[in-house]
């Protein structure tokens, strides 16, 4: 075989690394005793994985099935960070909970193996295969606490409800493909800017049920009812990872399924994406304020924090994705910073999951009370914390795209959330501790996560520069094939 | 007239007061927590220090400029064309040294009284410190912003964590509040970027944007200053916060935090939408009006002395606001003089309840009585302050209230003649105030208390000189605003500046 034969493939290389690095995980798996060697054999490799991005070169695979473009480029880099940070959480978590086996780690690279096929899907199919690999993964994810009963009934509404989505994407598809004869991105959006379907009821239904199915991927109201619960009972490693990774794959299909392929669509998924986002992050920010149990109130924040990211979609403009996808890279930092602590109060005695655990976090532990304050901040958005960032960014997009009315409505729930993430403040500082001996479960791998969360969320707060030019110089390179 | 910031050298005096107390707070952190006398001294030091490093601000700023001075940029954001500059102009070049004095008198406050995390504590103060100083120093909207934000975080800590026994609620309640109006601000920040593509205010404040939308964005940024002013009828989280704050904190509101507000009026709405500001200066001047008969009235039936003290500052902050709006040179002049003096006196009133709760641990202004026998030293400083927060000819508050009432009056002679009745409902309240704490008979509950100490007394004296040097020799301080408050009329009404000149020499006289 020559070389230049091989040539096309080094475009999936990233892709090649992940997934031999899943199977040779499974393999290790069986032979090794300690499962931590799994966990530093998968951060081995998905670091060899993060590297190989930069080699791997930008192009087309597979006659248009498989994009390796900026766009994918950056969203593979949120899913890889996504990983890194999980594992390094995961670690002591599975230990307090005698839930050791290695098999974890093998479903947390297959997952981000799928977000990584859907970030650089050309075809419909490719894109549905991506993301059924990556949601049976976390199906089994999040029953992973085979002895916990809410780990398992987690795992069942979340398999229902996500086969339903499944379900209406594969309608949509069909739908689709029955209007332009073709699942391949590029050909469907040449059909539709030659020919008028804006009164097809076939086009349409198609376009709503793929929002819909999306709308399940990114948790946005009214496809959120799985959100609370399955955050709540899976494994809280699982729920970090779960609440970035398929959210930020279901905004990278989103964007290049909405923004190029239905780019001649714009008039109608707008105003369906518009209806969802004024919802979500209404039904998010208003139910976050009543929960009282940390992960389900982190859920709702979630899903409010969909709403925002959506925004920058509905801009429609290069500048409103990039902005979309320089949120979801904050959020990626702030929201597993916030996991990250949640999981420090968890011990084999006291779970901590109450928002009444924290009290006293500030006077006990004072440097992890610091660092829960900053996510808190930061997702809140108040600057110097990188959320600030995020959103003005986003508001920035919707205003200049004439949107001007929905950066109120947002400003506005951004004002309502202050409420929910100061009651964590509220408590961690103004209130005395509950239980005088205050244990934190914290590991290396631990701390060291919850450094690098809280460094970036800083560093992208005070000096967003890079950043934001990343993100706009990834919608640059944005093939279209 | 302003021109676009292109200093040939730079200067570091601004930074340095930014950040000075940034690095104090991180070297704060670094020290074991249970060594209280190091975090004290070391805060003292550096809020000091910070002191030394503004004074150039006081002695090399020319006055015959309406420039900004002292300038120091840096890109910084330049995908969003966001650059780091700051300087001074004759507008805040006194909030910057007033926000450096304040700070110090705020840790010595505060040396004994607080006992608890006392880390945090300082950490807190000289945060706010540093951001006190950036909001007046910023003169890039982007970077504005950031500090008017990040300023919430250490003071909601600072009157939940060490606040009175409402604290939580009035903690969330300012929060909330302030950022509802920052985040309508904001807003207003972004659509001018996209309209011009700058967030440098100097270039802004030579830009004449479309009326329409100037109305738009007049809007938007009034919820935010009127927010943090507080003008009547969005006051209402400040009597809760400044009962509930610490002393320190609540000298930080009144002092400084509230002017941000007012300040934000010049900096923003008059330069940089004229044409909205003057039509909706009548707008302002009733609820200015509003605010100084209201809140004065309020304070009639107060029971507890911070809460007279809070609702006090509602009264006179709607002078400030009518003296702003009177869009005229003596208004604007005593407006801003008058931002000062409030933050010295009621700054000093705030210091003096803080340290008499210290040991009576009440607030109830039932439970003093003959107070000037107890503690005389400390009754006589109280004296001074109370009749310089009436207005009494000699003392600072006179000469602000007077060239308020004088632009007032011109603007509108009505508002000129209410706003007169608002000095005398000060003096009722004031004076049965003091009379009710000082004079008649002495309460038992507080016949033993110690009179203040050397460490209070000396809190105290600074701004017992900035008192009467303000009331004895204005011009020393108008000085500082006449260049450029005259530009900015020259901006807001058109018609040459050498009219203006005369106006100024007439007002300094």
């Amino acid at each position: 075989m020559q070389i230049s034969e091989l040539s096309p493939l080094l475009r999936l290389l990233p892709e090649l690394i992940v997934a031999s690095l899943g199977l040779v995980l499974l393999l290790v798996e069986a032979f090794v005793k300690r499962k931590e060697i799994v966990a530093v054999l998968a951060l081995l490799g998905v670091f060899a994985a993060f590297l190989s991005l930069k080699l791997g070169t930008f192009g087309v695979v597979f006659g248009g099935m498989f994009i390796s473009d900026g766009y994918s480029f950056f969203f593979k880099l949120i899913f890889f960070i996504n990983l890194i940070l999980s594992i390094l959480i995961s670690v002591r978590y599975l230990k307090t909970e005698d839930s050791l086996r290695g098999e974890y780690y093998c479903l947390l690279v297959f997952s981000t193996l799928g977000m990584m096929v859907m970030a650089s899907a050309g075809n419909l199919i490719t894109l549905y295969l991506g993301l059924e690999l990556m949601a049976l993964s976390t199906y089994v994810l999040a029953g992973f606490i085979r002895h916990d009963t809410k780990s398992t009934e987690a795992a069942v509404k979340y398999f229902l409800t996500g086969g339903f989505s499944t379900a209406l994407l594969l309608y949509g598809i069909s739908l689709v493909y029955g209007v332009t004869g073709s699942m391949d991105l590029r050909t469907i959006s040449e059909y539709i800017g030659q020919h008028d379907v804006s009164g097809n009821p076939m086009a349409l239904l198609g376009v709503v049920l793929l929002a819909s199915a999306f709308a399940f991927k990114i948790a946005a109201v009214p496809f959120h009812m799985w959100v609370p619960d399955v955050y709540e009972g899976a494994p809280t490693p699982v729920t970090a990872f779960m609440s970035i990774g398929p959210k930020a794959a279901g905004f990278a299909v989103l964007g290049r399924v909405f923004l190029y392929a239905f780019a001649h669509m714009s008039v109608e998924w707008s105003l369906i994406l518009t209806v969802l986002s004024i919802l979500t992050m209404c039904v998010g920010n208003v139910m976050a304020l009543v929960q009282t149990n940390i992960k389900r109130m982190l859920a709702y924040s979630s899903i409010a924090h969909a709403g925002y990211a959506l925004i920058g979609i509905i801009a429609a403009t290069p500048e409103g994705l990039s902005a979309t996808m320089n949120y979801l890279f904050i959020y990626t930092f702030m929201n597993i910073g916030a996991f990250s602590v949640v999981l420090m109060l968890h011990t084999k005695d006291f779970k901590a999951l109450q928002i009444s655990d924290y009290a006293g976090l500030g006077k006990t532990h004072p440097i992890v009370g610091a660092v829960m304050l900053v996510f808190m901040f930061s997702l809140t958005g108040i600057p110097p914390m990188a959320g600030f960032i995020g959103k003005f960014y986003v508001f920035m997009s919707a205003v200049r795209s004439g949107y001007l009315w929905l950066a109120i409505v947002a400003v506005i729930f951004s004002v309502i959330s202050a409420f929910f993430y100061l009651r964590i403040v509220m408590y961690m500082y103004m209130k005395e501790p509950q239980r005088p001996e205050m244990e934190l479960s914290s590991s290396h791998a631990l701390n060291a996560a919850l450094a690098v969360c809280a460094t970036f969320v800083l560093l992208i707060g005070v000096m967003p520069e890079r950043f934001v030019e990343f993100a706009k110089a990834a919608v640059k390179i944005l093939y279209f094939q | 007239m302003i021109n676009t910031v292109c200093p040939l050298e730079q200067s570091y005096v601004l930074t340095t007061a930014i950040f000075l107390p940034v690095l104090a707070a991180a070297v704060l952190m670094l020290i074991n927590r249970e060594r209280y006398s190091t975090i004290k001294w070391i805060a003292l030091a550096a809020t000091i220090a910070n002191l030394i490093a503004v004074v150039p601000l006081f002695t090399n700023f020319d006055k015959t400029s309406a420039r900004m001075q002292f300038v120091e940029q840096y890109r910084w954001i330049e995908a969003w064309h966001i650059n780091y500059c700051v300087g001074v102009d004759g507008i805040s070049v006194l909030f910057v040294l007033l926000a450096a004095i304040i700070a110090i008198l705020c840790v010595l406050v505060s040396w004994n009284s607080v006992k608890d995390k006392v880390k945090e504590f300082y950490i807190a103060i000289v945060l706010i410190e540093g951001a006190m100083i950036g909001v007046f120093a910023a003169i890039d909207m982007f970077l504005f912003y950031m500090f008017w934000e990040a300023m919430l975080i250490p003071m909601y800590l600072l009157i939940g964590v060490w606040g009175g026994p409402n604290r939580l609620y009035a903690a969330v309640k300012f929060f909330i509040y302030t950022l509802a109006g920052s985040v309508l601000m904001l807003l207003g920040v972004v659509a001018i970027y996209i309209v011009t593509g700058t967030f440098d205010m100097v270039r802004l404040m030579n830009t004449q944007l479309p009326l329409n939308l100037q109305m738009l964005l007049f809007w938007a940024f009034f919820a935010a200053f009127a927010v943090k002013v507080p003008m009547f009828p969005v006051h209402t989280w400040l009597p809760d916060a400044h009962t509930e704050a610490p002393t320190a904190g609540s000298v930080i509101l009144a002092a400084i935090l509230i002017k941000m507000g007012a300040y934000g009026f010049l900096r923003f709405s008059l330069p940089m939408f004229p044409d909205a500001s003057q039509l909706m200066a009548p707008v302002m001047i009733v609820l200015s009006v509003i605010a100084i008969i209201y809140g004065g009235v309020i304070c009639l039936s107060q029971k507890d002395l911070k809460r007279l003290i809070a609702y006090s500052s509602v009264s006179h902050m709607g002078f400030v606001t009518l003296g702003i709006f009177s869009l005229n040179m003596q208004g604007m002049e005593g407006g801003i003089l008058q931002m000062i003096n409030h933050g010295v006196i009621t700054g000093a009133l705030f210091l003096c309840v803080g340290m008499v709760y210290e040991r009576s641990h009440t607030r109830q202004i039932a439970d003093y009585g003959g107070l000037a026998n107890v503690m005389p030293v400390f009754s006589a400083f109280f004296m001074v302050f109370t009749l310089a927060s009436i207005g009494l000819p000699g003392t600072n508050g006179f000469v602000g209230e007077f060239l308020i009432i004088l632009g007032g009056f011109t603007a509108n002679k009505t508002a000129g003649v209410l706003a007169a009745t608002g000095v005398i409902i000060g003096a009722v309240y004031m004076l049965r105030l003091y009379q009710q704490v000082f004079y008649t008979a002495i309460n038992e509950k507080i016949a033993g208390l110690s009179d203040i100490s050397l460490r209070e007394v000396i809190t105290l004296v600074p701004l017992l000189i900035l008192v009467f040097w303000i009331g004895v020799y204005p011009s020393a301080f108008t000085g500082f605003m006449d260049a450029t408050v005259a530009s900015l009329l020259v901006k807001l009404k058109g018609g040459d500046m050498h009219a203006l000149n005369t106006l100024i020499q007439a007002v300094v006289r």
